[in-house]
């Protein structure tokens, strides 16, 4: 209850500020730090709660991506329906990505989440119709009734699709299936021994967690007017998934979204304080800092902080 | 008696090397079986063929009339055989309470959607498991945190929340203490005593001797010798396998 209530106050929020605030700007930003919410929320689910890391991020984001934009070119189709459409091609990507893991496990999974971002970026360079390496021009719809502006409207989308990918951690973790993922995490074969059925779980994970992340990518060729693939399947946002949970901490479904309300707030204040380039680099030294001295990031800390109050 | 597991004619090959040939065993329901061979016969190939873990080339495994040796290790568990590890493979991450509720809320308690009651239920159920083993004052402790022992307890009392009917245990008393060993031991006839068949892996010949009521030894992937606990310590093959020629 206390959850629906906070998640509830939390969109309210976003949808007040875009009533109130007239600086497009900080919805532009807000648009970025929700994304990573999303995308970060989206990685824990297969790699905080199963133990597979996936560098894949960039590849069900921009698969997507690219769905919604060529659906949208192709029949103009409404937001909904372009990011129903690229969370069901993501989706399909991560069940596949799931079919892996019957046969690697570990870094040989990771490496092959690698080239699967390789092969998507491949793709779509060479196909004419969704603009080839040069990239397709969207001409953004008028915004829906309420809104003024689209990237108000995108920035209370996004919002509304943080909530609903936070929900759905949630609602895993603390069932019999986020159970069955932290066993498969912690032995497979003593997982499959209890009677967990470790591919299916393995399969299920993989393609949620690929569907969110696709559904993070939707509403970006409408938010640039513009799809390329070099920055669509820019490995960025592989590190950014994968070191917001690191630095929130993986075990709770709160700790991505707490590492990636950090970690972008700051690339964003950092990319238009110092420089675009500089961005990338507070993302290495937070990792690094977090691994050494917080290995269970922020979470772990007050976790420590607590039962050593108690004692 | 009709057999609850049929063994027959099953062989495992690693390349080039093979680790079982053409091995056949009858287990009784309710029977006490021993398993005893020198280390790299094949002891732990067999009973992972049997629980899942390995599928082998060649044979058939049929537990209670169903053939099984095609099926995922999860279906087995869910058909009533359940193992523990030779090396403790707790889940690391949870506390023993919870080791326990993944088997219970996978087999016993399965449903999509879980509630309130039926939670309370698997609980109420892992507490007794937990009171039987003699593990019920660690219920909340994180499992990496317990001795050699209680993994080894923890072991069978996972294996016991999937509620089997073949309990395979997979040299549950190396290394252990004699006391720990007689502890271990007596769970062992307890749960046996409940029903449940068990098929024990062990080095230790005291302890299998006396548990057992019938022994199979394996060498080099082959049967050499079946029969009572008496006779097995007696017969020159097993003494050659274990002592050499």
């Amino acid at each position: 209850m206390r959850f629906w209530v906070s998640a509830g106050l939390v969109f309210s929020l976003a949808v007040i500020a875009a009533a109130i605030l007239k600086n497009e700007y900080y919805f532009f930003a807000g648009y970025t730090v929700l994304t990573y919410v999303v995308l970060a929320t989206a990685w824990n689910i297969l790699g905080g709660y199963a133990g597979y890391v996936n560098f894949g991020t960039p590849a069900f984001f921009g698969l997507g991506a690219y769905a919604a934009a060529v659906l949208f070119k192709a029949t103009e189709a409404p937001l909904l329906f372009q990011i129903i459409a690229a969370a069901a091609m993501s989706g399909l990507l991560g069940f596949a990505a799931g079919l892996l893991t019957l046969r690697l496990r570990g870094i040989f999974f990771a490496i092959a989440t690698i080239a699967l971002v390789v092969i998507m970026e491949t793709l779509f360079i060479n196909w004419r119709y969704a603009g080839g390496a040069t990239g397709l021009q969207l001409l953004r719809p008028a915004p829906v009734a309420p809104f003024e502006s689209y990237i108000k409207m995108l920035f209370v989308v996004m919002a509304l699709i943080a909530v609903a990918s936070v929900a759905i951690a949630r609602y895993i973790e603390t069932s019999w299936i986020g159970r069955g993922l932290r066993a498969i995490r912690d032995s497979e074969e003593a997982a499959e021994c209890s009677g967990v059925p470790t591919l299916k779980l393995k399969v299920f994970a993989c393609s949620i967690s690929g569907a969110l992340m696709g559904a993070a990518g939707a509403p970006m060729p409408m938010y640039l007017s513009f799809i390329e693939p070099a920055s669509t399947f820019n490995l960025n946002y592989a590190i950014g998934a994968l070191a917001s949970p690191m630095i929130g901490g993986m075990t709770h479904y709160i700790g991505p979204v707490i590492g990636a309300i950090l970690l972008s707030t700051i690339q964003q204040v950092v990319t238009v304080t110092i420089s675009g380039e500089m961005n990338v680099l507070v993302v290495g030294v937070l990792l690094v800092v977090f691994v050494v001295a917080a290995p269970e990031g922020i979470l772990g800390l007050f976790r420590k902080k607590f039962s050593a109050g108690r004692k | 008696m009709s057999a609850l597991l049929k063994i027959r004619g099953v062989s495992k090959h690693f390349g080039g090397f093979a680790a079982l040939t053409e091995v056949s065993i009858e287990i009784a329901g309710g029977e006490r079986f021993g398993l005893i061979g020198p280390n790299g016969s094949g002891k732990t190939t067999l009973i992972n063929c049997v629980a899942g873990s390995l599928r082998n080339d060649a044979g058939s495994i049929v537990f209670d009339g169903e053939e099984v040796s095609r099926l995922p290790a999860y279906q087995r568990t869910r058909r009533g055989i359940a193992r523990s590890f030779q090396i403790p493979r707790p889940f690391a991450s949870m506390s023993v309470l919870e080791n326990l509720m993944v088997p219970l809320e996978y087999v016993a308690h399965r449903g999509l959607v879980v509630t309130r009651k039926t939670e309370a239920g698997a609980q109420d159920e892992a507490m007794a498991i937990l009171r039987d083993i003699g593990l019920a004052d660690k219920a909340a402790t994180p499992s990496n945190r317990l001795s050699q022992v209680e993994l080894r307890k923890l072991e069978l009392a996972r294996a016991m929340a999937a509620r089997p009917r073949l309990l395979i245990s997979d040299e549950a008393m190396a290394g252990l203490s004699s006391n720990e060993v007689s502890e271990v031991l007596e769970i062992l006839f307890k749960l046996n005593r409940t029903g449940i068949t068990i098929i024990m892996i062990e080095h230790i010949m005291q302890a299998v001797m006396k548990f057992s009521q019938r022994v199979v030894c394996l060498d080099a992937g082959q049967i050499i010798c079946e029969g009572a606990p008496a006779a097995i310590v007696a017969n020159v093959d097993v003494q050659r396998a274990y002592l050499g020629a």
